[in-house]
């Protein structure tokens, strides 16, 4: 009886939904249920409300990017002027390289700062010792506790040329001070390197507990089949935590665009400008240093327009070449 | 007895000379990663409990020499930093409080069956995971709304996070049975009762996730109150450390008497030291309390996706 009332009222769900039900009937369903449910929307009134004024309203705020923003007139009253800012700010050369130093330093994070959490997930998986696996998975997550300021601010006291930690090392070991912070070239490995750093510990855990649903069995019947650990990594391990290292990836790709402001705007000296200025602090310095409001808006929105492309594409390659995506 | 013949013969069995140098690769790597992550925060440690002169002339190494405290004495007779602390602490408790409310209450609506329009708000959330209005809209939202210069900029904006909200609804419906939900209907139970007295006391170790989250989150952020703040009796924490440790902008000598260039240069460098010290304490000295908590999170986190 239930699944049959239940079976029912899907149908007719499905038919209210196409539009095929009396609309009487249909009015009034919505309506009691709207009724059945006020206590919910009591309950729901304070983050609604703030999911609308917070998240949507700067949603709506986004057609700046076709405006010419007057103070004066407001978001919604300044004049439209089409794709004007778009064109400005694709054929501005700065702006290419902008999109280029972007690219190159996501790009490195994501060769050098993927792998390196599933290879200590991995190890820490094959660890036999639980105590010591405890600890080191302890003391890897503690970076991420540290903010950017001090993580960036550790990195400008590691490297100083005179008293920085590093640069006492390499002379230690008879070389010459190396001024990191002041040569272009080193820049984007410190942020790389310092990113996995701070991060490898804290994304490791995500694979680590992939690595623990891993059925024991499929070990056991390697072992019996003679392979060795390794063997067994390649094997199993690895194939057990593809669609965990699938989504993340895609989910990667999907910021490959947007490099954190922080980060790269506290390291940012007059010396590495120029490799160092990403979309993130060039929308900052031309949006609210400039107030040029409209031109980084759509700056903006071209970037969030491209970040949702690449995670769209990634998902269809991964679609296509193996048996899932985000969707 | 048996059973350990077995167990010498398996092991026997197993552990291959490949397996024992494999096994000690990965110990070895292990070792490394630990070390390379440790050393750094000890030297930091080590350095500001050292002397000015031991921190110049490359003497610290991994523990602290000529030990001394004159550096935290200056730290904590810093009124900016002091300031800071204190805001920082308000910012996050009310933010972390507000953020759990909002959570706690989506969450829960979004696993009602009985919730029409369940579905639209939950699309709602998850746009917002993908797209945002971005920094120029953000701001001129704010400025708009008069909350530049106010605490409400600091507190307001980032309290509905679709992922702490999808986090929590994930918790409930796959740790909370629906039975217990429908027995207290069945007892005269309204939704505001089943919120109070059954989701509620049930979500206990979500709860600490999320609020533990969010209050890191808020500690350690330095955007917002960058963005939207210029009055200084209201910068945060993270907002006074940038000007110090990065800018450059404390004044050693209000400290101590310090005549020439080089006791100078020495003091500054070890202030930061201390300062770095001092505003990532609470959260290094909390974590091993929480640490399973946050392991919790992405647990539930990786369940969903």
């Amino acid at each position: 009886m239930v699944g049959q009332a239940g079976a029912n009222r899907n149908g007719m769900d499905g038919l209210n939904r196409a539009s095929g039900a009396p609309r009487g009937i249909n009015r009034r369903t919505v309506w009691q249920r709207m009724r059945a449910s006020a206590p919910y929307y009591l309950l729901m009134l304070l983050p609604l409300a703030l999911l609308l004024v917070f998240k949507y309203y700067p949603m709506y705020g986004l057609q700046l990017a076709f405006k010419d923003y007057k103070t004066r007139l407001g978001i919604v009253n300044s004049p439209w002027v089409g794709l004007k800012h778009f064109n400005q700010f694709l054929t501005a050369s700065s702006a290419w390289n902008v999109i280029r130093n972007t690219l190159l330093i996501s790009i490195y994070s994501l060769l050098l700062g993927f792998p390196a959490p599933i290879l200590l997930a991995v190890c820490l998986n094959e660890s036999p010792s639980r105590r010591f696996r405890k600890s080191v998975q302890m003391i890897t997550y503690m970076p991420y506790f540290i903010s950017t300021v001090v993580l960036v601010s550790m990195i400008i006291q590691f490297t100083d040329i005179s008293s920085g930690l590093v640069n006492q090392m390499v002379r230690g070991m008879g070389g010459s001070a190396i001024n990191f912070m002041g040569e272009r070239r080193y820049f984007r490995l410190i942020y790389v390197l310092t990113g996995i750093w701070q991060g490898a510990g804290y994304s490791a855990v995500i694979y680590l507990a992939a690595l623990s649903g891993v059925n024991p069995e499929l070990y056991d019947a390697a072992t019996v089949d003679g392979a060795s650990k390794f063997r067994r990594i390649l094997n199993v391990d690895l194939p057990s935590i593809t669609p965990t290292i699938r989504i993340l990836f895609i989910l990667n790709t999907g910021s490959i665009l947007s490099v954190a402001f922080e980060k790269i705007y506290l390291m940012q000296n007059n010396i590495n400008l120029s490799i160092s200025e990403v979309i993130s602090t060039y929308i900052y310095k031309m949006g609210l240093q400039n107030s040029n409001y409209s031109y980084s808006t759509a700056a903006g929105l071209f970037n969030s327009v491209i970040s949702f492309a690449m995670v769209f594409i990634t998902n269809t390659i991964c679609r296509r070449f193996s048996d899932g995506g985000l969707w | 007895m048996t059973t350990r013949i077995e167990r010498r013969k398996r092991r026997r069995i197993r552990q291959s000379w490949g397996d024992n140098l494999f096994d000690g690769l990965t110990t070895l790597i292990l070792l490394i990663a630990a070390a390379l992550v440790a050393y750094p925060l000890i030297y930091v440690l080590s350095a500001s409990f050292s002397s000015p002169s031991a921190v110049m002339g490359g003497r610290v190494w991994l523990y602290p020499v000529d030990l001394s405290i004159t550096a935290y004495d200056a730290v904590f007779q810093n009124k900016q930093i002091v300031t800071g602390y204190v805001n920082s602490f308000i910012y996050t408790v009310l933010g972390t409080a507000l953020t759990m409310i909002v959570t706690m209450l989506s969450g829960f609506c979004l696993t009602r069956k009985d919730f029409y329009g369940r579905s639209v708000f939950s699309a709602l959330l998850v746009v917002t995971m993908f797209f945002s209005g971005g920094l120029i809209p953000s701001y001129l939202l704010i400025r708009s709304l008069k909350m530049l210069n106010t605490i409400w900029s600091m507190i307001l904006p980032g309290a509905v996070s679709a992922w702490f909200i999808m986090l929590t609804r994930t918790y409930i419906k796959s740790s909370i049975p629906e039975e217990l939900f429908e027995s207290a209907n069945l007892d005269g139970c309204t939704v505001y009762g089943m919120l109070a007295h059954v989701a509620l006391p049930l979500s206990g170790s979500i709860m600490a996730v999320v609020g533990l989250y969010s209050a890191v989150g808020i500690w350690n952020s330095y955007f917002d109150a960058f963005i939207y703040l210029s009055d200084k009796k209201l910068y945060p924490l993270q907002v006074v450390l940038r000007n110090i440790l990065i800018l450059n902008q404390m004044d050693v000598g209000a400290v101590q008497d310090l005549r020439d260039l080089a006791t100078r240069q020495g003091m500054s460098n070890l202030l930061k030291y201390a300062v770095i010290v001092v505003s990532s304490a609470p959260l290094l000295i909390l974590y091993p309390f929480v640490q399973r908590y946050f392991v919790k999170g992405v647990m539930i986190g990786s369940l969903k996706g």
